[in-house]
């Protein structure tokens, strides 16, 4: 689609990791806390494509194009986020097991 | 600056849809904040993904498309739901109600700020920006999103990075199973 201006992407990804961001700081369920992270990761990508797809491109590393470049971005952030998940929802089974409850405002016991 | 100078783009079929599809992946992520029970987060978590994914199509780049759907809303989401199912968190009785939080009052006005101010500072300067660079997929070459010229790409400038990121992924699957295990008395 070539008649799209970048600012819409980028308008939408913005858009993603505020709510996001605003969901990691009200939410007080550990699950949708790591939901919103996967929010705000996913916007990351999408900007991350909407650059590649629209810089103008010298030749990065290894004389690749700037356009894989960002893709290559989005599949190593892909990746970290699939490692994050699994780990992360570990660690919240961990904690469940534990103390039997998720409130993240009533696990205050690593309180400085 | 002068907000006449702002010149809408013109109403083609290509903006109607990334329109269409933006709304959607906009409402949706306003979903999983505001809907309080987690499976319904959930729910409007994978339906982001599969408008993203359609974004992505849009775009050209099929391959990061069909891998957003197959990793996000087919592996990660599947793994949430395991969670949410196995801690039985859709009842709000794990998250105590309280009385007066001031968060979710703050939080609204300071997410519209931040937006407005990136918005206007750091995104503005693109608003010219119409012309792409990368090439789209015709008859005869193949795309930027292509799955060949991704593979090409990944195993030839970019495997090392490749092979780290395959280290992570083992580390992290051994790390899940350790965390998630059962603690055996010794």
């Amino acid at each position: 689609m070539n008649d799209v201006p970048l600012l819409v992407y980028l308008g939408i990804g913005l858009f993603m990791f505020v709510t996001g961001a605003v969901g990691v700081v009200v939410r007080r369920n550990p699950v949708v806390v790591f939901m919103c992270i996967e929010l705000m990761l996913n916007a990351v990508n999408l900007t991350f494509l909407a650059f590649a797809r629209y810089a103008p491109s010298p030749l990065v590393a290894d004389k690749q194009p700037t356009w894989m470049a960002g893709q290559m971005a989005v599949i190593f952030v892909m990746a970290v986020a699939a490692a994050e998940v699994a780990v992360g929802l570990g660690i919240i089974m961990a904690i469940f097991r534990l103390k039997n409850k998720v409130d993240l405002d009533e696990l205050s016991s690593m309180r400085g | 600056m002068d907000l006449n100078q702002l010149q809408l783009p013109a109403i083609t079929p290509n903006m109607v849809i990334i329109g269409l599809l933006g709304m959607i992946a906009v409402v949706t992520a306003i979903g999983v904040v505001a809907f309080n029970n987690p499976i319904r987060s959930m729910l409007s978590l994978v339906a982001n993904f599969f408008t993203l994914a359609f974004i992505y199509f849009s775009m050209g780049a099929d391959m990061m498309g069909i891998t957003q759907i197959v990793v996000y809303t087919g592996a990660i989401m599947v793994l949430f739901l395991f969670v949410i199912m196995l801690l039985n968190l859709s009842t709000d009785s794990l998250v105590a109600t309280k009385k007066f939080d001031i968060k979710p009052l703050l939080a609204l006005p300071v997410g519209l700020g931040v937006f407005a101010l990136i918005l206007s500072q750091i995104l503005m300067p693109f608003k010219d920006v119409v012309k792409t660079s990368a090439p789209d997929a015709t008859a005869t070459a193949v795309g930027w999103g292509s799955p060949q010229a991704i593979g090409r790409t990944l195993f030839t400038g970019y495997v090392w990075p490749f092979e780290v990121i395959s280290l992570l992924l083992m580390v992290g699957i051994v790390g899940a199973i350790l965390l998630a295990r059962r603690r055996v008395e010794v």
